[in-house]
């Protein structure tokens, strides 16, 4: 395997003019599976190479180990699971676990069908005497919100107000030094503090009390680990509202617009609705939400075939080129329902393996099914749609859809 | 005709005879088929009913939770099979290509899967073995009686062997509250598999839950009263233990008897076969007709200095069945060798303990992940230097990485720490007992030239 530099491939994915379509760059990118970049991090591009680094226990998710600090996101702040490391993320991971999913609590997700499906029919609904949609704002937006806000034990109603906070987070988690200015992560320094600020008030009014959802189960209850403290409480919460606000909204839209694109599956899943468990699969392949974990570290040297990554290197993992990658997949640019052994990288793998990942599925897999179903003859009104800023998590910001 | 032309032929309308309808034999059934193998295909079985998964035999079976003949295999596809079932096969002749039934039929193939696996290794003393409450666990009727037995509440379990089925029986009995004495002749439970340094942690796992470990003794007498209910142990430093129900459980038996005039290379460990799953002859020669899979099966592995190893694995069963049943229907240059790395998994405790490679083929252990005292770490195993296996408690999400390591024969100890690593990582000899301990439950063996096998005599038949 080759190390070089690649000095202009990656600005290239990362500058906003490619969003909607990175995909030939990344096949560019893949000649160098370890691509070394200037600044001395390194990024990975090969589904090989990713799978292999993402079972390494030499890689850490905690910035303090790289050798050159990341711009600061936050201060002092009790870091939420995806940015630690065994053993401290194990125990948070196993204890939010405890209440989302098997074994202590097996049939969450299932259980949550019938609401999901009252959620997207009232959502539908809307639609009515509607000759032009936006599958974003209308549908794809609220429906995973709605979710999430229920599950944690967010009011629905402040919604407008997080809104803004989780937008400019998620705008900072690219933040590039070099191209960005400073006030972007400042605004989501900013944000991040309002939003664990407003998290934690919540919190406050839950020790102590019964409840079903989220917050005040893991502000209450003891298991064999013990219990969260409430800054983990808060951290935990502000991970999962942040994920499952943006992740859903975009494999729901990326769906729809790779279904508007190919009649022909469109058609297909709507005679075929079991289709749908085997759809969502590929789409988290073909056009996942997730396209790029921005920085992992080093935690001592990492071989990866012929290299040696020093300790101490931000490494970034290119999840998206992955499962494009046609070493591993066979005529990998196709959008292919029936493809087996279909071991995407959408959710990334290893420990970190995307929490919500059950939901993610189920969600998407009840949304395509009932817009397939019930929107008449839809069609896209432009093509390529508009994209949100974020390399990271891509996704279009709206999706104009026109139906009879 | 052209080889490729007989093999064709040999598709389409050819015979396939597997004997020992179990995990391994459905498998390869299936296989075949998917090959596109549409000639006569017949399955021998001296169980009754549809092929069924063991694992769950002493766990959720045990528990109550699955019913024992719930455990049915799965059917990936139809294989349209002739079944010959509750019958066992009891001879195989070379020269005419036909299997001889125990009541007198014979079947004659043109190839043949041989996947008889193993039997539970039964009490020594017959009388003793047959008392009301003594059981072994390999069948569902076994583990159906046991599960009777177990539920009925007894005032103590006995274990004899302390290898994984033992101590996942002992786990269940003490889920439920009953109390278990294990009884073990090694040092500590598991040490058969995984050496004396999880064995170590095994024993205290299980002191921890509550168990009456006694190590380093031999059960010499099982005591039954009038009724023929078995009552009592004897042990061989002159205690004795009040039981109702006794399991024992001192590894398997493989199912090779039936093959003992066959000619082929058959002993203790197996039958032995090339990295193809292809049968040796007695005189070394690999046949063409003839393959092995699963349990019974016992091969040379590249990744282990082409040693032969025998593995009592559930992957390993059906990894040998795939390739055994593609080789089957392939061509010389489209053969495939079996070449992955073993993986175990075992649930015990509360602790799912999974391992990667083979860790009786190593001098030396460390742990090189989390923390043994929380019962959650990763062990690897290293031989002469290198990474050979490695094992997880509760922590199994890290094993692909030693996988790969063990692919590229990575450097052991593994050089560089992890940020859960412990403080005192540092190799210990790995300490396995000696070959008569090993056979009590070993669920991988390895070896060279074995010299307790049936010698090679240098014969030459005329067919
Ligand atoms: C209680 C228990 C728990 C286990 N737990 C695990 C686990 O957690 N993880 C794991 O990896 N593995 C586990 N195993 C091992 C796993 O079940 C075996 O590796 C697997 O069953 C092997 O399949 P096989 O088809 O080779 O052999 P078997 O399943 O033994 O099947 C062989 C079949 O051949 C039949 N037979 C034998 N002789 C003849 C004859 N002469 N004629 C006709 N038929 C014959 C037998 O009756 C049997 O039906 C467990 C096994 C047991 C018993």
């Amino acid at each position: 395997m080759t190390t070089t530099e690649t000095p202009d491939i990656l600005p290239r994915i990362l500058d906003y003019s490619n969003r909607a379509d990175p995909y030939p760059l990344y096949a560019e990118l893949r000649k160098t599976p370890v691509a070394l970049q200037e600044d001395g991090s390194y990024v990975i591009s090969t589904y090989r190479e990713l799978s292999g680094i993402l079972h390494d226990p030499h890689l850490s998710s905690d910035v303090r180990n790289l050798t050159h600090p990341m711009p600061a996101m936050e201060e002092r702040a009790t870091p939420s699971f995806i940015n630690l490391d065994p053993p401290e993320h194990d125990r948070l991971r196993r204890l939010a676990m405890r209440h989302f999913g098997p074994p202590h609590t097996p049939g969450l997700v299932t259980g949550m069908e019938p609401d999901l499906t009252a959620i997207v029919a009232g959502l539908i609904d809307d639609f009515a005497g509607k000759q032009r949609i936006d599958i974003v704002d209308d549908f794809a937006y609220p429906f995973p919100v709605t979710v999430i806000c229920h599950l944690l034990g967010v009011p629905r109603e402040d919604e407008p107000r997080f809104h803004v906070w989780v937008n400019a987070i998620i705008d900072s988690i690219d933040f590039n030094p070099k191209t960005d200015p400073q006030e972007k992560l400042d605004n989501g320094v900013q944000a991040t503090k309002d939003l664990r600020h407003y998290l934690g008030g919540l919190l406050e009014q839950r020790h102590g009390r019964p409840g079903d959802d989220l917050l005040t189960r893991l502000a209450n209850d003891d298991g064999p680990d013990g219990r969260m403290t409430d800054a983990e409480i808060v951290s935990t919460a502000n991970l999962l509202l942040i994920a499952g606000h943006e992740t859903t909204v975009n494999l729901i839209t990326n769906g729809m617009l790779t279904l508007l694109r190919r009649p022909d599956v469109l058609q297909r899943l709507r005679a075929e609705p079991d289709l749908v468990v085997r759809l969502v699969e590929e789409l988290l392949r073909y056009e996942p939400p997730v396209h790029i974990i921005p920085w992992r570290a080093a935690y001592s040297d990492i071989s990866v075939g012929d290299t040696v990554i020093p300790k101490g290197s931000k490494i970034m993992l290119m999840l998206a080129s992955g499962s494009r990658d046609p070493e591993r997949f066979h005529d990998p640019d196709r959008f292919d329902p029936d493809r087996r052994d279909n071991q995407h990288l959408g959710f990334g793998s290893g420990i970190h393996l995307c929490f919500g990942g059950p939901m993610a599925r189920l969600e998407t897999q009840i949304a395509l099914t009932a817009l397939v179903r019930r929107l008449a003859d839809p069609t896209l009104v432009t093509d390529p749609p508009p994209y949100r800023p974020s390399p990271v998590l891509r996704g279009p910001i709206h999706l104009l859809v026109d139906q009879n | 005709m052209s080889t490729a032309d007989t093999l064709q032929g040999f598709k389409r309308d050819g015979r396939v005879v597997i004997v020992g309808a179990s995990l391994a034999g459905l498998r390869a059934a299936e296989a075949l088929r998917d090959e596109g193998f549409t000639g006569k295909l017949t399955m021998i079985g001296d169980e009754l009913g549809e092929p069924y998964d063991r694992p769950p035999l002493s766990k959720q079976v045990l528990t109550g939770w699955v019913p024992a003949d719930g455990t049915t295999l799965p059917r990936r596809r139809d294989i349209d099979a002739e079944w010959l079932l509750g019958v066992p096969a009891d001879g195989l002749d070379l020269a005419n290509n036909h299997v001889r039934l125990a009541d007198g039929r014979t079947v004659p193939f043109d190839r043949m899967l041989i996947s008889t696996g193993v039997r539970a290794r039964p009490w020594p003393v017959e009388a003793e073995a047959a008392l009301d409450g003594v059981f072994v666990v390999r069948t569902r009727e076994d583990a159906a009686g046991l599960q009777r037995a177990v539920a009925a509440g007894p005032s103590r379990v006995l274990i004899i062997g302390a290898g994984f089925t033992g101590s996942e029986i002992a786990s269940v009995c003490r889920e439920r509250d009953i109390p278990v004495t294990v009884a073990e002749l090694a040092p500590s439970p598991l040490v058969g598999g995984l050496g004396a340094m999880i064995g170590e942690i095994a024993a205290d796992m299980q002191r921890a839950h509550g168990v009456d470990l006694r190590c380093g003794v031999k059960v010499t007498q099982l005591e039954g009263d009038a009724q023929g209910r078995v009552r009592r142990a004897h042990f061989s430093d002159g205690s004795t233990v009040d039981a109702d129900v006794v399991v024992v459980a001192l590894g398997g038996i493989r199912n090779t008897e039936w093959l003992r005039d066959s000619g082929l290379a058959v002993g203790v460990w197996g039958v032995a076969c090339d990295a193809g799953c292809r049968a040796f002859d007695l005189n070394g020669l690999v046949t063409d007709d003839i393959f092995v899979a699963g349990d019974v099966a016992r091969s040379p592995n590249p990744m282990y200095e082409y040693r032969f190893i025998s593995l009592e694995h559930w992957a390993n069963a059906v990894e040998q069945a795939e390739i055994a049943a593609h080789n089957m229907v392939s061509t010389q240059a489209n053969r495939w060798p079996h070449l992955s790395i073993p993986t175990f998994w075992s649930i015990q405790f509360g602790v799912n303990i999974k391992s990667v490679g083979v860790p009786t083929y190593a001098d030396e252990v460390v742990v090189t992940q989390g923390s043994v005292a929380d019962h959650r770490f990763v062990a690897a195993y290293g031989y002469q230097g290198r990474v050979t296996a490695a094992v997880s408690f509760n922590n199994a999400k890290w094993l692909d990485h030693y996988r790969q390591l063990i692919e590229r024969a990575a450097p052991f100890p593994p050089p560089c720490p992890t940020p859960d690593q412990p403080l005192d990582a540092k190799p210990v000899p790995v300490d396995f007992p000696g070959p008569t301990l090993l056979a009590q439950g070993a669920t991988v063996v390895v070896t060279g030239h074995d010299p307790g096998e049936r010698r090679v005599t240098a014969m030459r038949q005329h067919r």
